[in-house]
């Protein structure tokens, strides 16, 4: 039986095996006015359940912020969206037909989710520039690697992010060489040239100082409305100053959710996650 | 490069071993082995001399068509040295010394031929070496020989030793004239011994087949219907012989069908027995494979390297074993037993050395680890040969380790791989215990699921790192000394096991002991059943085939790891 | 530790690791061969034997020797260096293809063969073969040969590499399982029964494309063929790992997981990547072949892949010119070792694996590289 659907979806007329597939950024649909569907997801280790029956509706063009104790779950929900972990049960759609449990990493990533991971992970043996370069949003398949030449407005891209997060002179250094929070940049910079529909922001600001937290607050707002941004960060501070609207994350499933104030109010909330922390 | 799966089966079948459960318990309970060892020192004691004296004096100068009285008057004698002496005198082996007219029976030849050793027949003392000229042999004709078949199946019919018994029954079934049967009749009536009855009515059934009374004989082919002695296949077979015209010699239908159908009952039991034995076999190479790679299982699970001098401490393993039976000649027995601690200390010390030496250099870096191990492998390799020289060493297999287990006709398992079963049993069982139950395990489950978190608290990982790789180096080594007994000792025995050592490990799951044991002996069977199919060499490739296709499925193996810490 | 200050010194270097000496030193590189190829070939054509400035056939065969291994060398250090998948593999694409232009050569042997068959190989009159077997047709044409030299090692690479690219095998996994892939082909090739001379292999070769192998002319030509080819290849790779696909390739050795959180597909980069590499070491082995006049199911063995990749390791990985140093070093002191002290040549063999790992992580040209950058920040 299993077989046979097997083959009856190998078999399917509307679609095309995935080798011939032109190459080209798919269309989002986003009728509903929600980017982001989660519906159930449920993930567990050992039987430890790392996200348990989680719902998480986020829509077009929205700034969400994700809080939570560690071991709530949020890293591994970026994973399941990223394609990184599959889910034991539940169910993600990127728009209204793009279901991500079926695809993998790089799948989504064409899809545009670009991920901002939560120990800043660059290409350290290639140099700033580089980094950028291999993020850009074009076609990823290997004949048009081999042959590329870079276009003027792509380097005019590339010149105009290294200006915003402030590498333009580090551009031909190594990206090894770099410390903390230059990474942590170079990361953001990498998400904002691959140009997402959907930015996953891990912990952005751990490691900088007040200045470019302030700096990533601000670049984080303006992208929003343009961009869907979700972030997960431990630093309230931070997450009261660009949050319109946050989800609070407990033991795999949605605690709370609405803005700060609400949050903050929630007694659920007091007694769990800010509670301890006043 | 040797071949492991295929060369593998080099076992020393002596056949007829029964004394199964004083074997046993010899080998479980390992230091009673020891005063096996000693115990072959035999304490001579000396019978009153009577007329067996005068006789056995007497046979030199006796004509050979006189003979034949003296051995009748020999019979009557109840002498325990009277076997041998009859057994010698129809092989001719039988001699006197031409000085002294003492009789000897032959041993063994020395110098191609040119001389003997010899045993006295009356005060049953060696001589070392006599030469051919100096004796001469006593001769028999056919008459006398079989004048003394018939002597010695009636002196090992009524024999003290059970075992004697069971062998003169056998002896007998495969000439069973009415003159053995009136034997074996007669015998029948005193024997107490369950076996030996059994065998004894198996025969006389068989006898029963040559009947010239056809309800006889259709009694008796019902009766054996099943027996897996060789000799009912036999003679079943000849029931049912046939004609150039594919025409029956047997006329009876109704025998004809019986026999058929008692043939396809035998055919049945033994492809059953086959089967077993397949197993068997099976289990003993995946015993090989458990022993071999449990240690890498245990290296790679804590510490991600792949060690490949792993089997090059398997080598060692079983050179200490050479070395150690060389310093100990005359105890072969106890020589395994000293191998065991002194490989796993010969081995977990050039581990800890290797650690200390070359891999922890290496930190993190695990494919420059595999090059450098594989560099050290060479290295290993080449110190054996010019220590050893580049030819195979033969290790002795102790006399408790050679036979087989005779289960029924059907089915022999032989010793050295019961033996080794067992023993790589015992090894997992103790490694369990360690890694479950003491410091050193708590520490190595520690700082493999979390190393920085295990530094964390206070384990010195360091250590940790160099007692692991001694663990299993030491194992390689105790493997080694199992190997020694099943394939010759050369420099290139470790080579071949490398890969199925990793096999096992990727097969069964990185890091889990009970995964390398299923692993272990599911790729032993599986490899057993294919090889009488396609060939060693093709069952071979298809396992690593299967493997291949098996990580497609399973990337972490059978019993993979769960959790973050697994990423 | 000097291994580590080396590292530390690469790692912290503000400029791009492929810098001028990387050009320059592949330029050289170039420059080298060129002008090696054609004096030794002048040396041997021009000049009469006795002159000084002779160079005997011998050592023309042994250099085109050295460079088939040089570009075995370049085949596993596209694949390590800058991919790192270390393959302990490689011999068995360079075996397939010699085992190709063996079979071609074989099939040139025609009547000449001791027992004379027109159509038949001695070893399959031996074996009492009444016919050729279904894979051995077409072999007597030398087009057809060389397109099999290509297809098969490179259909062989793609169907394992995509089998364990694909489930993201990786490390030393990977490793081991280049190496049962390589240790279960020779077990096949030692068969009777596959119809590729067993034991024996394939030898007694008389000609290539009609020109006697034993000709003076013939060596030089090969040899100069050989040294065309590694040229002509450098070139290529260095064009391919130049490019945008190059930096895929070494983010994907880099941080694998990143790369596909940026959208690259990377099992397909590294398969045809594997694939492409097993295609230049099969080339190398189709021109080994008629130099040294036999293939053995011998190459199959694990070691032989494992050597290579100390050449390349020796050399220095991660530049394709390093790989060719390297294998040319290694082999010219193991023609060495083994006529003075063949006993010692696994030891130092052995040796070489240990402390080019712990003392020269980047090989001889790393070093070389290392040492010029701080003599040049000194000055």
């Amino acid at each position: 039986m299993e077989q046979l659907d097997k083959f009856r979806e190998l078999m399917r007329r509307d679609r095309v095996f995935d080798f011939m597939m032109p190459d080209q950024m798919p269309a989002v649909d986003v009728s509903h006015e929600v980017l982001l569907y989660v519906e159930g997801l449920t993930v567990s280790f050992d039987g430890f359940k790392a996200l348990n029956d989680l719902n998480l509706y986020i829509d077009d063009g929205e700034l969400r912020c994700l809080i939570g104790a560690n071991g709530a779950g949020k890293t591994t929900l970026m994973d399941v969206i990223t394609g990184k972990t599959q889910p034991d049960s539940g169910m993600a759609y990127f728009g209204q037909t793009h279901n991500l449990l079926n695809k993998n990493e790089s799948d989504i990533a064409t899809l545009g989710i670009g991920r901002k991971f939560q120990k800043p992970t660059v290409f350290e043996q290639h140099t700033v520039f580089e980094n950028l370069e291999l993020s850009l949003r074009m076609s990823k398949a290997i004949l048009a690697s081999i042959f590329y030449r870079m276009s003027s407005e792509q380097s005019d891209r590339i010149a105009d992010v290294l200006d915003i997060i402030g590498l333009s002179k580090q551009s031909n250094q190594l990206a090894g060489a770099l410390s903390h929070g230059q990474k942590q940049w170079l990361e953001i910079g990498m998400l904002l040239v691959s140009d997402p529909r959907l930015l996953l922001v891990d912990e952005p600001v751990a490691g900088m100082t007040p200045q470019e937290t302030e700096h990533t607050a601000e670049l984080l707002t303006s992208l929003a409305g343009e961009r869907t941004v979700v972030v997960v960060e431990h630093d309230m501070a931070f997450v009261r100053s660009i949050a319109k609207k946050v989800t609070v994350l407990h033991q795999g499933f949605v605690l709370a959710e609405g803005n700060m104030d609400e949050i903050q109010n929630n007694p659920d909330v007091i007694e769990v996650y800010l509670g301890e922390s006043q | 490069m040797e071949l492991s799966w295929s060369e593998y089966p080099k076992f020393k079948r002596v056949p007829k071993r029964t004394a199964f459960s004083k074997n046993l318990v010899t080998a479980i309970i390992l230091i009673a082995t020891w005063i096996s060892g000693v115990s072959c020192v035999q304490a001579s004691d000396q019978p009153p001399e009577t007329s067996f004296k005068e006789l056995v004096d007497k046979m030199p100068s006796t004509k050979l068509k006189n003979l034949s009285k003296v051995v009748t008057d020999l019979e009557q004698e109840s002498d325990p040295r009277l076997l041998p002496l009859f057994e010698s005198l129809v092989e001719g082996k039988l001699y006197y010394v031409k000085s002294d007219k003492t009789v000897i029976m032959l041993n063994q030849e020395l110098d191609d031929g040119k001389a003997f050793r010899a045993t006295q027949v009356l005060d049953q003392t060696t001589i070392e070496h006599i030469a051919k000229s100096d004796i001469k042999k006593i001769r028999v004709n056919n008459k006398l020989r079989k004048q003394l078949r018939k002597a010695i199946a009636k002196l090992t019919l009524f024999s003290e030793d059970s075992n004697q018994r069971l062998a003169a029954v056998e002896k007998l079934m495969s000439d069973l004239n009415s003159e053995n049967i009136t034997l074996l009749k007669s015998a029948k009536e005193s024997e107490q011994n369950n076996a030996v009855l059994e065998k004894m009515n198996l025969a006389l059934n068989i006898a029963l087949l040559d009947s010239n009374d056809k309800s006889i004989q259709k009694q008796a082919v019902k009766t054996l219907s099943g027996e897996l002695h060789p000799s009912v296949r036999s003679r079943l077979n000849v029931i049912l012989e046939q004609d150039a015209n594919g025409e029956y010699l047997e006329d009876d239908k109704q025998l004809i069908a019986l026999a058929e159908s008692a043939l396809v009952k035998i055919d049945g039991k033994l492809e059953f027995y086959g089967f077993i034995e397949r197993v068997f076999f099976g289990l003993s190479l995946g015993s090989v494979l458990l022993l071999a790679a449990i240690g890498l299982s245990i290296t790679f699970g804590v510490m991600g390297v792949i060690n490949m001098a792993h089997g090059e401490l398997l080598m060692l393993g079983a050179y200490t074993t050479y070395v150690i039976q060389t310093l100990m000649p005359n105890h072969i027995g106890l020589s395994i037993i000293i191998a065991i601690p002194a490989a796993f200390v010969v081995c977990g010390l050039v581990g800890i050395a290797i650690e200390r030496g070359i891999i922890q250099f290496l930190k993190g870096r695990p494919l420059e680890t595999l090059l450098a191990t594989f560099g050290l492998s060479l290295i290993l390799q080449q110190a054996v040969r010019s220590i050893f020289s580049p030819l195979n060493r033969q290790v002795s297999t102790p006399e408790w380790m050679s036979g087989a287990l005779q289960i029924n006709p059907g089915l022999a398992l032989t010793y050295n791989r019961l033996y080794i079963i067992i023993f790589s049993l015992i090894v997992f069982a103790v490694l369990l215990l360690v890694m479950k139950k003491t410091a050193l395990g708590l520490y190595v489950r520690a700082v493999s699921q979390n190393r920085d978190m295990a530094k964390a608290v206070g384990i010195r990982s360091d250590w940790v790192d160099a007692m692991t790789f001694g663990l299993g180096s030491g194992i390689a080594g105790v493997a080694g000394v199992a190997l020694s007994q099943l394939t010759n000792v050369g420099p290139n025995l470790g080579q071949a096991y490398i890969i199925d050592s990793f096999m096992v490990v990727v097969f069964g799951g990185v890091g889990n002991l009970w995964g390398t044991l299923v692993g272990a002996f599911s790729l032993g069977v599986v490899n057993k059943f294919l090889e009488p199919v396609t060939g060693a060499v093709l069952a071979q490739i298809l396992v690593l085939v299967f493997i291949v296709l098996f990580i497609q499925k399973r990337p972490r193996g059978l019993f993979p790891q769960k959790g973050r810490s697994a990423e | 530790m000097a291994a580590s200050f080396i590292s530390s010194l690469l790692t912290t270097d503000t400029s791009r690791r492929e810098g001028l000496l990387s050009s320059r030193g592949g330029n050289l590189f170039l420059i080298i061969l060129f002008s090696v190829t054609v004096l030794a070939s002048i040396g041997n054509q021009l000049f009469p034997p006795g002159s000084p400035l002779h160079v005997d056939t011998y050592t023309i065969t042994l250099l085109g020797k050295y460079l088939s291994y040089a570009l075995l060398a370049m085949a596993v250090d596209i694949v390590w260096g800058y991919c790192g998948i270390l393959s302990l593999g490689h011999g068995a694409f360079f075996a397939l293809g010699g085992y190709g232009m063996g079979m071609y050569l074989m099939r040139q042997i025609g009547d000449r063969g001791v027992y004379g068959d027109p159509v038949l190989p001695d070893f399959m009159v031996f074996l009492n073969w009444s016919e050729l077997p279904w894979f051995w047709q077409g072999f007597d044409s030398f087009p057809f040969a060389m397109l099999m030299v290509l297809l098969i090692p490179g259909l062989l690479a793609f169907v394992f590499g995509w089998l364990a690219f694909r489930s993201r095998v990786t490390g030393v996994y990977l490793s081991i399982m280049t190496q049962a892939l390589t240790y279960a082909l020779m077990l096949a090739f030692f068969r009777n029964e596959m119809g590729f001379g067993g034991n024996n292999g394939l030898t007694d070769f008389k000609d290539i494309l009609g020109y006697d192998l034993q000709n003076d002319n013939t060596r030089v030509s090969l040899f100069i063929i050989t040294a065309c080819v590694l040229g002509g290849v450098y070139l290529l790779s260095q064009f391919i790992l130049s490019s945008k696909f190059g930096r895929v390739i070494e983010a994907v050795r880099d941080a694998e997981n990143r790369v596909r959180f940026v959208g690259f597909k990377t099992e397909n980069y590294k398969v045809w990547l594997f694939v492409y590499s097993a295609i230049i070491a099969a080339i190398a082995g189709a021109l080994y072949v008629p130099q040294v006049g036999i293939i053995n199911p011998g190459e199959f063995a694990p070691l032989n892949s494992i050597e290579v990749v100390v050449w390349v390791a020796v050399g220095g990985r991660g530049l394709l010119y390093g790989a060719v140093l390297g294998a040319l070093l290694v082999n010219f002191a193991k023609t060495q070792f083994t006529g003075i002290l063949p006993e010692a040549w696994l030891f130092a063999l052995g040796a070489l694996f240990v402390g080019v790992t712990i003392f020269l992580p980047r090989g001889i040209v790393g070093l070389l590289s290392s040492w010029k950058k701080s003599n040049g920040g000194n000055a």
